[in-house]
């Protein structure tokens, strides 16, 4: 066990497996001296410039390379710096490397890993704050994970570019240096599966990436009111365990999901069709979400906060569900 | 596409004080004293976000802006709070747009990356590099549609040189003519890196023979040759001859971002350019000339300073917006 930073463990995945694999190669602006929040800091140094590999801005081509060089062996991780930039790349990403394996019937596949950080954070504003997680679901091919703690984070990439096929490894810049404990060469932990951080029976509370953090704060200060919340960890939105969901609903009749993209449209509205079809009869309340308001992502400092789902939100949330009986 | 479609039979006079040298000065000193200003209240966290200062490209913005009429458009990047003073944007709002204030200009919806300031004609900055080049290009084709005679000009820097959008806007932009100036400020970095690990094409202005652009590689800290070269650019544009692109080699004397601590850059890099600064450099021109007095040069920064100041406090002392203002304006 060590103590990392959630970009230290992210990088501890990516460095293993590029040590395990000569074919890992790390593609985007600026890789090779860190990037500008430091996830790939003394990779080249370690394992030679011709691994990391700085690209112009040119976020578009640059990932169908990657692509390109995925159907060609290597395994390409490439960096979009925020992921409002990812908009970029949809089409190589959209009409490539999620359909080349199906298209050919098999015959291609493209093991690629596209990092990309996401999220409010600083008042970047509209251009540099978004989370896009959710147009991804809609592009079958893709696989997505959000990991939310460092642990996860380590095992979620070493598996992302083990996987055979693209995956979007989303990270959330305000979670860069949150600590914690990482077990030794972790990558046991399997690319669809969430976790079920705080059991409970009254109440499951879904969350994602860092919506975690203030899930566990709201479901810790409802036990001081005697409600006992069950907080779940998506983790993985492509393939999404519904099976843990499913499970923990039938148990507790209600169900929150949070999530920090806007409302419309999220990955609420997911989980909510797939709980509902298969435990609609267990639900004891409406099935709500705590999102962000369905709006561009403000600058000044009072409108992004109210941006932004928080604790007490989640704690409203939890509240009026409990409220709302059957009729 | 001819003059007399455009609107106007000849290009029109420009506003007069734009041809007083001292006015130059005067204004980049103004933008020179807001970004100074900004990086101090940056420190002070009185302004938070990520803030891309243009100090040392003074002459760009300036020498630019100078030669365009009130309506002419410009669109900027992410490194734009210049390109838009220079525009006639208002410091007092410009200064609360970046503090976050509803008395700014966005309300505090955009903040510094996402400048709007319409009725001066600086239409918008970007976070996305090169993502307005392609809108300035339909400023222009809007402006010979309707025959206004007006001109688009965009900013961008070397990095935007390298994305797709850019490459495609000015084959657009040659075969149709569109009355578009492109405004290369190319720093000689893209964030961290140097263009030459960028590009093999250390002058961008190559691009545009390539598409069959008129194009002129000029010194960006002379703010004297900026001009000239976008006088052609305007001219051309106004006539119906199409786009020009000007590519204005300059540095920028601060970090990428505002925290930034440049390592990626030697010492002496730095101070070879600081010696070019274009605002010490247009004072010994107009020393030299005798075309100033020493009350203009030490009014032209004491005075800059002091609508700066103004500005800082109107922004500091104005409320915030109201929280609920997040959901309000998404739709026209
Ligand atoms: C599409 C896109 N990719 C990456 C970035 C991150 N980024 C911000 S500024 C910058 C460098 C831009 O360099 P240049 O165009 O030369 O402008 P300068 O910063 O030198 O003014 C990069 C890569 C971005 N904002 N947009």
């Amino acid at each position: 066990m060590a103590e990392l930073s959630y970009l230290e463990a992210i990088r501890s995945g990516l460095l293993a497996e590029m040590r395990e694999d000569p074919s890992v190669y790390v593609f985007g602006e600026d890789v090779a001296l860190g990037g500008p929040f430091g996830v790939t800091q003394g990779i080249a140094e370690e394992l030679g410039g011709h691994r990391v590999v700085n690209t112009p801005i040119s976020e578009g081509t640059v990932m169908g390379v990657a692509i390109g060089a995925a159907l060609s062996g290597l395994r390409p991780v490439v960096e979009i710096m925020f992921v409002d930039f990812i908009t970029l790349a949809m089409d190589q990403l959209v009409n490539h490397a999620a359909k080349l394996h199906y298209m050919s019937g098999g015959q291609l596949k493209v093991p690629l890993t596209v990092r990309v950080q996401c999220g409010v954070q600083g008042n970047m504003g509209a251009h540099h704050s978004q989370s896009l997680e959710s147009w991804f679901l809609h592009v079958p091919g893709l696989k997505v994970v959000m990991p939310s703690n460092p642990a996860d984070a380590e095992s979620l990439m070493r598996n992302a570019i083990r996987d055979d096929n693209p995956v979007l490894f989303i990270e959330h810049r305000a979670l860069y240096f949150s600590r914690a404990e990482v077990p030794e060469g972790g990558s046991g932990l399997a690319m669809d599966r969430a976790s079920v951080l705080r059991p409970g029976t009254d109440v499951t509370v879904a969350a994602l990436s860092k919506m975690v953090q203030p899930a566990l704060e709201a479901a810790e200060a409802l036990a001081g009111e005697g409600v006992s919340a069950e907080v779940i960890d998506l983790r993985c939105l492509v393939p999404l365990d519904i099976d843990t969901l499913v499970e923990s609903v039938r148990k507790t009749s209600r169900l929150i999901v949070v999530h920090e993209a806007v409302e419309q449209g999220g990955i609420g509205a997911e989980v909510a069709a797939l709980v509902q079809e298969r435990a609609l009869y267990y639900l004891d309340s409406p099935i709500l979400r705590v999102a962000a308001p369905n709006a561009p992502v403000p600058c000044a400092p009072p409108l992004e906060t109210f941006f932004v789902p928080d604790k007490e939100r989640i704690m409203e949330a939890v509240r009026r569900s409990l409220a709302s009986q059957p009729a | 596409m001819t003059a007399a479609k455009q609107g106007r039979a000849k290009a029109p006079a420009r506003r007069d004080e734009n041809r007083d040298p001292v006015s130059l000065l005067r204004r980049m000193w103004v933008i020179r004293a807001f970004e100074e200003k900004v990086s101090a209240l940056y420190a002070a966290r009185e302004i938070v976000g990520l803030l891309h200062l243009g100090i040392g490209q003074e002459a760009v913005a300036v020498g630019v802006c100078g030669m365009l009429d009130a309506d002419d458009l410009v669109y900027g990047g992410h490194r734009s709070h210049g390109h838009a003073i220079a525009k006639g944007a208002d410091l007092n709002r410009l200064m609360a747009e970046l503090a976050g204030r509803a008395t700014g200009y966005c309300r505090g919806k955009g903040g510094s990356m996402h400048v709007v300031a319409a009725e001066t004609g600086f239409v918008t900055a970007s976070g996305v590099v090169g993502g307005t080049v392609p809108l300035a290009l339909g400023a222009a084709f809007a402006a010979r549609e309707k025959g206004v005679g007006r001109v688009a000009v965009v900013f961008f820097g070397d990095g935007a040189g390298q994305t797709g959008p850019f490459h495609e806007s000015l084959n657009i932009a040659s075969l149709w003519g569109l009355p578009v100036i492109f405004v290369c400020e190319n720093n000689g970095y893209a964030e961290f890196t140097p263009l030459s690990a960028h590009t093999k094409v250390e002058r961008l202005a190559r691009h545009a023979e390539t598409y069959g652009i008129p194009s002129a590689t000029v010194d960006g800290n002379d703010i004297l040759a900026v001009r000239k070269a976008m006088g052609r650019a305007v001219d051309n544009a106004r006539a119906g001859k199409g786009p020009t692109f000007v590519e204005c080699l300059t540095y920028r004397l601060r970090g990428h971002y505002e925290g930034d601590p440049g390592k990626y850059r030697e010492l002496s890099q730095l101070a070879d350019w600081k010696k070019k600064d274009p605002i010490a450099r247009f004072t010994r021109v107009l020393k030299r000339r005798r075309a100033a007095s020493a009350k203009d040069f030490e009014e032209a920064e004491g005075d800059a300073r002091a609508l700066v100041e103004a500005a800082a406090e109107f922004a500091l002392a104005s409320p915030w917006p109201e929280p609920e203002e997040t959901g309000t304006q998404v739709w026209a």
